[in-house]
């Protein structure tokens, strides 16, 4: 049984001027002590995915449908009491912004100690300990005497230290990392990422690795979804994505990440705006911006399909199997720098 | 810290001296001759400008303004250095001892703000946090609509109201006058029963306009905290709402509402002119307006000396508070 089994999810938000569909049908699976990739632009969905998995998002006017299946439990339909208990202990969560998500007028120490007592029955002195501990293991220099200070007293690499030791306090069996270095600068974006890395293989811990960056993907995932405009349009092992990509959107994500070892002039782009969610376009989502798009893109939604030989990679795109292999080997060929045919 | 309150003791003697200054020369201004009114209508020219001698108004405004700081110093040099009790001068009108008129009706007024506090707040903080909790529900709408009408009705209209329905007509409270909580005057009510029993009005009447602009405050901040990533971030760890609505949003989105209470507060401390004038409390607000239709310009200047101290006290007190209550704020 995997870990975390996501079936046929979606979230819709209600607002003013119609129904938001941030998630339509998304579905992924990643067993324990492994690492699944999202992968997509901004308001693509990845977030609210995992914001739907831990029951984040306000109440009043979300609607989730599908499953989550944790351990065999449903998330989706599990008590408000139930999913308490889990976030944090079971499931702990890493966002974005490491400047904001603290709270800025608690100690961090007192965050950290939060994070156990909230659920484990332990005296406050045990906690601190274990707080402490964490917070020498994400490496914060001096970390007995940093423990008493404020959020406002870290910069933001060592706030994200901050927020890994206290998403790790209670050993949890799911880390989900929502763009955990995309506030930070280059470098020590690469140090969080091996920080990750190394206390993910001494807790055995899964990981979610948000991200709009295929180069933390290629780093560090097993898995990868690729999701365009709230829906998956290309999921499957790390290598085979990379290797032999299927979907046109994951060739201009591939197409657009700059590299050290080749001399390729300008960086491409993929064209036009992501789709609005709330009137999105018919057929294939990707039709307006794909530079291959044909007529049967415009009427129908093409689902998943199984990629190749690999069952397990799969795509969602009508352009026939020679034609994704050509281009696909044209631009891996572009990106090693080899003249093209 | 140390160093923090020093600048702000020097700060406040020159807005103190600044706040009098102004108060004074106003009162010089005014194209009317104390003395002729603290004389009486039958006095003749002679009388008035023996009487004018008398309370010094027939010298220059920066001699007048002089002597008035001098009997303010806490500290005299006449016959060697000494400490003596800061003095107010005497009324142009009755030659009571301002002092001793300030000292009256100061309890009166902050009594009424106190009071008016505790009920403000016990309405504020509830009614904002239930509002902000569940925007657009029907408790946030009447609630908000009970803010704009708090906003827009007038003490004095609410005051006249409430003493013709409550007091007049249900004969439930008293509809004027102040009894006090240590010593009643001779045949007068006294006592906290009797001082709660006379204020519960006036407190009311006093709260609402304060009740209706905290709930608005507490319920955008709220608001506004509840957004935070870090509240996220504490339901993200399995924090029950209540804490988080408790340790997370509240210990947030209060800090502002921290600062406006010690402004209000301080503000109002001065006189709550309307509650006093409609329920005739004998507090500083209704001095200071029986005075000025007197000019008598020593007791104006009294309160005015009261509530400028009562401002600069609060505030320095809200931001020591503060910089104890947001450790992002350090004075320094």
């Amino acid at each position: 049984m995997p870990l975390l089994e996501v079936k046929d999810l979606k979230t819709y938000f209600t607002t003013g001027d119609g129904v938001v569909k941030a998630v339509d049908g998304v579905s992924f699976s990643i067993e324990k002590g492994e690492t699944l990739g999202i992968v997509g632009e901004s308001g693509s969905g990845k977030s609210v995915t995992c914001l739907t998995i831990m029951g984040l998002n306000a109440r009043r006017n979300t609607m989730s449908m599908g499953q989550a299946l944790f351990n065999g439990e449903d998330l989706l339909t599990a008590s408000q009491e139930r999913l308490r208990e889990i976030r944090g202990n079971d499931i702990a969560m890493i966002f974005q912004d490491p400047m904001t998500s603290l709270n800025p007028v608690h100690t961090v120490g007192t965050q950290l100690v939060e994070a156990v007592t909230l659920h484990r029955d332990v005296p406050k002195k045990e906690a601190r300990t274990r707080a402490l501990d964490l917070l020498k293991q994400v490496g914060i220099p001096r970390a007995e005497r940093r423990i008493d200070d404020y959020p406002h007293q870290f910069s933001g690499g060592m706030r994200q230290r901050v927020m890994i030791a206290m998403a790790l306090i209670n050993n949890p069996e799911l880390l989900i990392a929502d763009e955990p270095t995309t506030a930070l600068d280059v470098t020590t974006q690469a140090q969080i990422l091996s920080l990750i890395e190394k206390l993910q293989a001494d807790y055995n811990s899964a990981v979610i690795m948000i991200t709009h960056d295929l180069g933390v993907i290629a780093e560090i995932a097993d898995d990868v979804v690729v999701m365009y405009a709230a829906e998956v349009a290309e999921k499957g092992p790390v290598n085979r994505i990379f290797r032999s990509p299927h979907h046109p959107y994951t060739w201009g994500l591939m197409g657009s990440l700059p590299r050290l070892d080749a001399d390729l002039g300008r960086l491409s782009q993929i064209q036009g705006q992501p789709p609005s969610l709330l009137r999105p376009p018919s057929g294939c989502r990707f039709h307006p911006r794909c530079p291959h798009v044909m007529d049967v893109c415009r009427t129908t939604d093409p689902q998943l399909a199984p990629a190749g030989d690999d069952p397990r990679h799969l795509q969602a795109c009508h352009l026939d199997e020679e034609t994704k292999q050509r281009e696909s080997a044209r631009l891996l060929g572009t990106l090693a720098g080899a003249p093209t045919p | 810290m140390i160093r923090y309150i020093i600048r702000r003791l020097i700060f406040s003697v020159g807005m103190f001296v600044t706040v009098t200054l102004i108060g004074f020369v106003l009162f010089y201004l005014i194209p009317a001759d104390p003395a002729k009114f603290a004389c009486g209508r039958a006095c003749t020219p002679e009388m008035v400008a023996k009487v004018a001698h008398y309370l010094g108004t027939d010298r220059p405004v920066y001699v007048q303004y002089a002597k008035f700081l001098g009997r303010l110093m806490p500290v005299s040099f006449k016959g060697g250095p000494h400490f003596k009790e800061p003095n107010l001068g005497r009324s142009f009108v009755n030659r009571q001892s301002v002092n001793w008129i300030v000292g009256q009706a100061a309890p009166v007024t902050a009594s009424l703000v106190f009071g008016g506090l505790v009920i403000w707040m016990m309405i504020a903080l509830p009614v904002g946090i239930l509002s902000a909790l569940r925007p657009r529900s029907l408790l946030d709408r009447v609630s908000m609509t009970g803010v704009l009408m708090g906003i827009s009705l007038h003490p004095v209209w609410i005051g006249l109201v409430a003493s013709w329905l409550i007091g007049y007509k249900l004969h439930l409270t008293p509809i004027a006058n102040y009894a006090n909580f240590f010593h009643p005057l001779f045949g007068q009510p006294g006592g906290p029963v009797q001082w709660a029993y006379h204020l519960i009005l006036p407190w009311c009447t006093f709260a609402i306009l304060f009740a209706a602009v905290y709930v608005r405050m507490i319920r955008a901040n709220v608001m506004e905290t509840m957004n935070e990533d870090y509240v996220r971030t504490a339901r993200a760890k399995g924090a029950p709402e209540f804490r988080v609505m408790r340790a997370h949003i509240l210990r947030n989105a209060l800090l502002p509402v921290v600062t406006m209470l010690g402004m209000d507060v301080g503000l109002a401390l001065g006189g709550a002119i309307f509650t006093e004038q409609v329920y005739s409390l004998p507090g500083l607000g209704y001095t200071s307006i029986s005075a000025l239709t007197n000019y008598d310009s020593p007791v104006v200047l009294g309160v005015l000396v009261f509530a400028c101290t009562a401002i600069i006290v609060l505030n320095l007190l809200v931001d020591l508070l503060y910089a104890w209550i947001d450790p992002r704020i350090r004075l320094s």
